[in-house]
Order: C-alpha cells, then sequence, then structure tokens
C-alpha cells in the first residue's frame, strides 16, 4: 500500500513530464480523490511558477562569449599545402558546385514552403499516430503540459482542457514543421485524434481557405495573439470548426 | 564539398601523420560550435553552482578548454558531458578557493534602486532578487538538482548522469528543495507530507 508521502517523488515527476503514461493516469486519478496530494501538486506549481521568470535565466557575459567563440577558431597548425597546378582547378570546380547547389536550394526553399505547409502538417499528423509517439508528456492536466513547454519553446502555447466541450486534452509533443520546433497539443473527438500544432506567427498568411480538407484529412488555421495554430484531424470540417470555437472561447477566459 | 575531395587526395600526396592533426584540429572546431548552443546554460549552471559571477566566467571557460581537448571522449548526450565537466572544473575551482562565495545578487541591486523604474518593475526586481538568494541560501545537493531542472531544463536522465546519482535520488532531491522554497515563499506554507 502506497501513502501519500510515498507519492511525493511520483508527483514531482509528473509535474516534470517524466512519468510514463501509465502511471501518470493512475497517480491523476488518485489526486483527483486525495486533498493532501492535490495541495501538494498545486505547490509544487506554484514552485514552479516561482522559478519560471526569465530574469532567473540570464545569459552568458558577452566577453566570455567571445573568448570561447575565439577559443574554436584558433588552433591552426600549418596546413599541408596541396600542389596549385593540379588541384586547384578541381578543387575550384567543386566549391563553385557547392555553392550554386546551396545557392539554389536557398532560394527554392522559401517558394515550396508555402504551399507544402498542409503536406507537413499532414504527414506530422499521420507520423503522430503510427510511430507511437502521439505524445511526449501524456496527461489531461493543462498544469503539466504548460510548463513541460518550458525551455523546450522559445515561446509559450496556451493549453486549455477542453473535455466539456467533447474534445479532452491528451497530452503534448514537439514536432518539427519547416525545420523548426513547434508545439503540439492532442485532443480527441471519440475515437479520432486532433493535433493542434502551434508556432508563432510569421510572413503572410497562406492563400488558403480557413478550414479545408486534403487527402481525406480536415485542417483548420487560425491566428491569435501573434500566434500561429493549424488544427489537422481526420474529423469533419464541421466538427473542426468547432473544435476551433471551443478553442477560443476556452482561451479567451 | 572541398573538404571531401582534400581527403581523399592527400594520402598520395603527403605523410599521413600531418594530415591527422589538421583533422584533428578540424573535429576539434567542428565539435566546439555544436557545443557552442550550450554555452548559456552551462554559465548559469556555474554560476549557481559557485555563487560568484567571475569565478562562473572562468569555471566555463576552462570547461570548454577541457571539453575541446577531450571531444573524442564524448558518447551520446553532448549537453551532459558538457555539464559533468562544469561540475568537475566547479568542484576544482572551490576546492582552491575556500573563501566566503562573494554576493551572488550584486547585479541586481542597481535595478532596484533606479528611481525611475516603476513601482511593479521594483516589485518585480525585489522577488526575483529573493529568488535568488533563496536558491543560493540553498544547501547542496538540492541546490544543483533544482538549477539543473528548472533553470536549464534538463531531464531526469541527464541530471542523474552529470550529478552521477541514481534516478531515485535526482527526484527525492528534487522534492526536498521544491518544497524548501515553498516554505520559504509560499503562504500556504506546506511542508510536505512526510515532514
Amino acid at each position: 500500500m502506497t501513502t501519500c508521502a510515498e507519492r511525493e517523488p511520483a508527483l514531482n515527476a509528473m509535474i516534470d513530464g517524466e512519468l510514463d503514461g501509465l502511471n501518470a493516469s493512475k497517480l491523476e486519478a488518485h489526486v483527483r480523490g486525495c486533498a493532501t496530494c492535490s495541495a501538494y501538486l498545486a505547490t509544487l506549481a506554484d514552485v514552479r511558477d516561482l522559478m519560471a521568470p526569465d530574469a532567473l535565466k540570464e545569459h552568458a557575459p558577452a566577453p566570455l562569449r567571445a573568448r570561447i567563440e575565439a577559443m574554436m577558431a584558433t588552433p591552426e597548425p600549418a596546413q599541408p599545402r596541396l600542389p596549385t597546378d593540379r588541384y586547384i582547378p578541381w578543387l575550384g570546380g567543386g566549391a563553385i558546385g557547392a555553392l550554386a547547389a546551396s545557392a539554389a536550394l536557398f532560394l527554392a526553399v522559401p517558394q515550396f514552403s508555402e504551399s507544402d505547409m498542409p503536406d507537413q502538417l499532414i504527414a506530422g499528423h499521420i507520423r503522430s499516430l503510427q510511430a507511437n509517439h502521439l505524445t511526449d508528456v501524456l496527461t489531461s492536466n493543462r498544469h503539466v503540459v504548460k510548463p513541460w513547454f518550458n525551455g523546450r519553446l522559445d515561446f509559450s502555447p496556451p493549453v486549455v482542457d477542453l473535455g466539456a466541450q467533447g474534445f479532452p486534452l491528451v497530452g503534448g509533443r514537439l514536432d518539427y514543421i519547416e525545420g523548426r520546433p513547434v508545439a503540439a497539443l492532442v485532443y480527441r473527438r471519440r475515437l479520432h485524434t486532433i493535433n493542434l500544432f502551434i508556432r508563432p506567427l510569421s510572413g503572410a498568411a497562406p492563400s488558403l481557405p480557413a478550414t479545408f480538407r486534403r487527402q481525406t484529412y480536415s485542417l483548420s488555421r487560425w491566428t491569435a495573439g501573434g500566434l500561429e495554430y493549424w488544427a489537422v484531424s481526420d474529423i469533419e470540417k464541421g466538427e473542426l470548426q468547432t473544435f476551433h470555437a471551443s478553442f477560443d472561447r476556452a482561451t479567451a477566459q | 564539398m572541398v573538404k571531401g575531395y582534400q581527403s581523399r587526395w592527400k594520402p598520395r600526396l603527403r605523410v599521413v601523420h600531418t594530415a591527422q592533426s589538421a583533422d584533428d584540429t578540424q573535429n576539434e572546431r567542428q565539435f566546439g560550435r555544436r557545443l557552442l548552443p550550450h554555452l548559456d546554460d552551462a554559465y548559469r549552471y556555474a554560476r549557481y553552482l559557485a555563487r560568484d559571477q567571475s569565478a562562473a566566467e572562468d569555471i566555463v571557460q576552462e570547461a570548454f578548454l577541457r571539453a575541446l581537448k577531450g571531444y573524442a571522449s564524448c558518447r551520446g548526450n553532448e549537453k551532459a558531458w558538457l555539464f559533468a565537466i562544469v561540475r568537475n572544473c566547479c568542484i576544482d575551482w572551490s576546492k582552491a578557493h575556500r573563501s566566503a562565495p562573494s554576493d551572488f545578487t550584486d547585479g541586481l541591486k542597481e535595478t532596484v534602486v533606479d528611481s525611475e523604474t516603476p513601482e511593479t518593475q521594483l516589485q518585480r526586481d525585489r522577488d526575483i532578487l529573493s529568488i535568488r538568494a533563496a536558491i543560493a541560501g540553498m544547501p547542496e545537493p538540492f541546490r544543483e538538482a533544482i538549477v539543473l531542472r528548472e533553470i536549464d531544463a534538463l531531464s531526469y536522465r541527464e541530471i542523474a548522469t552529470i550529478t552521477d546519482v541514481p534516478i531515485g535520488t535526482v527526484m527525492s532531491r528534487l522534492a526536498r528543495a521544491r518544497i524548501m522554497l515553498a516554505t520559504l515563499f509560499l503562504s500556504r506554507g506546506q511542508k510536505g507530507m512526510s515532514a
């Protein structure tokens, strides 16, 4: 029989997102019915908030950074010299080729990315369902999910549970869209999964409708508070719009 | 791509031994560039551990130097590996300097007395100051555990690797550290269930 005092480390692990799903849900079930444990959990959340200010996370002083960067650059023993006559033409060709290739990539990527965005999101959604990597932090407690993103992202995504509206929060994870880490919140609708991707708003809005279907998936895009939201699921468009509306109402509170 | 050409052709022209040392330098630098993103985190860790700003700078510089020299011994998690070196440098430093730590909160005093600052900003600065002081006043190993977790956002496994203790120990240290802070700052004043 586990006593509540013995649950302290596990409760810490839960708030740190270090508890596996099965144990997390068992513990959550216990906390709901236990005043001692839920008070303890609230204290942990308060301490977390206490240590959250960015002012506590100072940066390395510029002179130190400069010294260390210089350290990476200095030790240069005499390089064996290549005979110029035969190899430089080759090297030149190679270098120019490489430059041309990278320039082409550099120029081409921004043009692809816009129309590619929905495809990347659908790929992210499918990957999350296939690879058994739906969530990094598996819990319906939004006070656990939100701090979990601290330090993993340079923005703070809003996290709300929409269980009462029929979209229970399952958890969150990090995903990569267009080479950048983004927050992915996972919600359920009956047996369907909704991935809500959140990232800082950048660039112009894509010329796409707010809600549309592609490859049998529904996608919905909206922006709020400097963040861009993309909801992806296999539910109907109408239901995804309901999800969007519920999310908006909950975050506005 | 250019590098590829060089290393493929060099052995025909040169004795391998010179080429090797050039490659070493190259690897060392590439490795160094991979460590650079962890500089801020490493500095914070050293700062909270040594409780002295200029010592923290020396410690981090020394740690990066050692890391570059020993890059070949890094297996897997670079950040945890670098932090373990920072930790060793801290231990060496504190052995050499047994004197009392200088005031950790030096830098913040100026902002507190600034009369131009609005009231709320003042209050915030005071809060930050007292939280810093509280962290600095915590006994080891609890201070280290809470800093690695909350300030540097490391995982339990990484903290266990760096501090060389089992994960269970990391968990109980974190629990103790949080209750220490809660006792100091929260009116709720819960002392933990086991107390």
